[in-house]
């Protein structure tokens, strides 16, 4: 009896450590990641980095023999192009998707479209690049007469559809937070159901359907190998949407298995990683502190 | 009252199914213009169910089938041409638990009628006007004038609850709803409610869910007793109280079930 006891003891402590050292595991791997990143490149940073040339400058030639300039702006801008583009198209189609989900479908077509949106969230990038490769690609040139398909609107759309999922079940659970006596309240009041979304809804869950978008955003930020084989990976400011464009993320992919361990090139592309890191950072931050100024209230 | 005795909702053969269980049964029942009328019963006796008929929010639910007919207004509720916005705007409905939305109290009492008004012809000063009525008439104005700006769900359960009956003020309803008040008050508030609600008796028809009898008894003009989703009795509460004709009603009155 006494050591049937004594195993209790032991396995109810160590059973509550594992699951400690699970939950802990996230944070410790994030440091981690980080700190690994950081070490990397951190020589070049501290030493010889002209951070404003880094971030402001387009030139980008890591390979010129006589000169070698690391200027990420032109990687910044075709970055931001791509997301930008990517959520003016996922946002509407987001939320819109995410309102019909959640207060316009019956439950049949309501558990049906959450399994193919969830289905879409599955497709591997790669397979999304195939497909601005192959089949967007020729697309764009049909439409546009343009001399190449691989562009910033490839790459957005590709991007807007990977970011809708995010958005639809983030915002669908937004707008599922919003208590039913709002709704009931607005009904019986006579408004009809579009003007209990606008009035009300969106109102009382838009700290949700914010947090929605930003994921999206951090999500399209960070995608990689569906932009770079999308966007044509050319070094240049877009000046429309059918030009070319090379993304940070794009970027570190393609050299990183070029660059000479060490190298000055190897730390640059650490750096970009650093900055990427920062940016999804502060996005995530920001989605996390408005979902709990929802919860503040 | 006796020149012009006026029926406000006329029900004929209503029948109610929630999927295949029937809640209601042929109810037919003439409810007094002006009048408070409650409906008792025990739990799951359908009053709920009939209240929530009367502006057809019971729809919101997919599964619901209803026959038979409700007059209001001398039109049938359930014809093919009734706009359910227009008759909600005619007949308001109060909850259980106190439902302001999520924005201001001064946004809250004119929320119907920007939702009714076409173009946007509502002008602050009418509307200034508006707020001030509604609230002055469920006696929240002189607590409430410099919170108009707070929002709604941050007040107490009873000005909650005032603001609820406020914010149909403004629509000028036929008829006024209220499915138990005030189970979610303590026993001041609801004396504040139902001195509230004798005040707008005679302006408005209003029929109460209760389960509360001596509010009931307190309130009302007339009675509906209910069980299992028939009407058993309906008289004016005085004699439902003192001489009920149905030895159910009488049971159920003295506490013997329910």
């Amino acid at each position: 009896m006494d050591n049937r006891r004594r195993f209790e003891v032991i396995s109810e402590f160590l059973i509550e450590w594992t699951i400690k050292i699970c939950g802990i595991s996230a944070i410790v791997f994030v440091f981690l990641i980080f700190l690994f990143v950081f070490r990397e490149g951190k020589d070049f940073l501290l030493n010889s980095l002209d951070l404003k040339e880094f971030l402001f400058s387009p030139e980008w030639y890591p390979d010129s023999v006589s000169h070698k300039r690391y200027g990420v702006l032109a990687l910044i801008a075709g970055t931001f192009s791509v997301t930008l583009l990517a959520m003016a198209i996922a946002v509407p189609f987001g939320l819109g998707a995410a309102i019909f989900v959640s207060e316009f479908s019956n439950s049949k077509v309501k558990e049906t479209l959450k399994i193919v949106i969830e289905l879409l969230a599955a497709i591997p990038s790669v397979v999304w690049g195939f497909i601005g490769l192959s089949i967007m690609n020729e697309l764009i040139i049909e439409m546009f007469d343009a001399p190449i398909g691989l562009t910033v609107l490839n790459g957005g759309i590709i991007l807007a559809l990977m970011s809708v999922p995010i958005i639809v079940s983030i915002g669908e659970d937004a707008l599922k937070a919003v208590p039913d006596s709002y709704r009931e309240a607005a009904v019986a009041l006579g408004a009809t159901r579009w003007q209990m979304v606008y009035k009300v809804l969106l109102p009382a869950a838009k700290n949700g359907l914010l947090a929605a978008v930003l994921l999206g955003v951090a999500r399209a930020v960070g995608e990689t190998m569906a932009v770079l084989m999308a966007t044509g990976h050319s070094l240049q400011i877009p000046h429309s949407v059918l030009d070319s464009v090379r993304t940070l993320t794009a970027t570190i992919a393609a050299e990183l298995g070029e660059a000479p361990v060490g190298s000055d090139h190897y730390q640059v592309l650490f750096i970009i990683g650093i900055l990427l890191f920062t940016i999804t950072f502060i996005v995530n931050l920001t989605a996390d502190l408005i979902v709990k100024g929802i919860r503040g209230k | 009252m006796s020149n012009k005795m006026q029926f406000s909702i006329e029900t004929k053969d209503l029948n109610l199914w929630y999927a295949d269980f029937q809640a209601l049964k042929n109810v037919t029942v003439n409810i007094k213009d002006g009048l408070i009328t409650s409906l008792i019963g025990p739990s799951g006796c359908g009053k709920t169910t009939l209240l929530r008929c009367f502006n057809r929010v019971n729809e919101r639910y997919g599964y619901v089938t209803t026959t038979g007919e409700i007059k209001i207004l001398d039109k049938n509720i359930y014809d093919e041409d009734v706009s359910l916005p227009e008759l909600r705007k005619a007949v308001g409905m109060v909850f259980q638990r106190p439902n302001p939305l999520p924005i201001s109290v001064y946004e809250n009492v004119v929320f119907g009628l920007r939702i009714h008004s076409k173009n946007r012809e509502l002008s602050k000063a009418k509307s200034d006007e508006i707020v001030e009525k509604a609230l002055t008439e469920v006696r929240l104005w002189d607590d409430l004038k410099d919170k108009l700006k707070t929002k709604a769900t941050t007040l107490q359960l009873e000005q909650q609850q005032k603001l609820c009956i406020a914010r149909l003020l403004p629509l000028k309803p036929q008829v006024i709803l209220m499915d138990e008040p005030c189970s979610a008050l303590d026993s001041e508030a609801t004396l504040a409610v139902e001195e509230l609600m004798r005040s707008l008796a005679g302006s408005y028809t209003i029929v109460i869910v209760t389960h509360n009898m001596a509010q009931a008894r307190r309130v009302s003009d007339e009675c509906i007793f209910m069980l299992l989703g028939e009407i058993m009795e309906h008289d004016r509460t005085q004699t439902i109280f003192l001489t009920p004709q149905n030895p159910k009603t009488a049971d159920y009155i003295e506490g013997r079930y329910g």
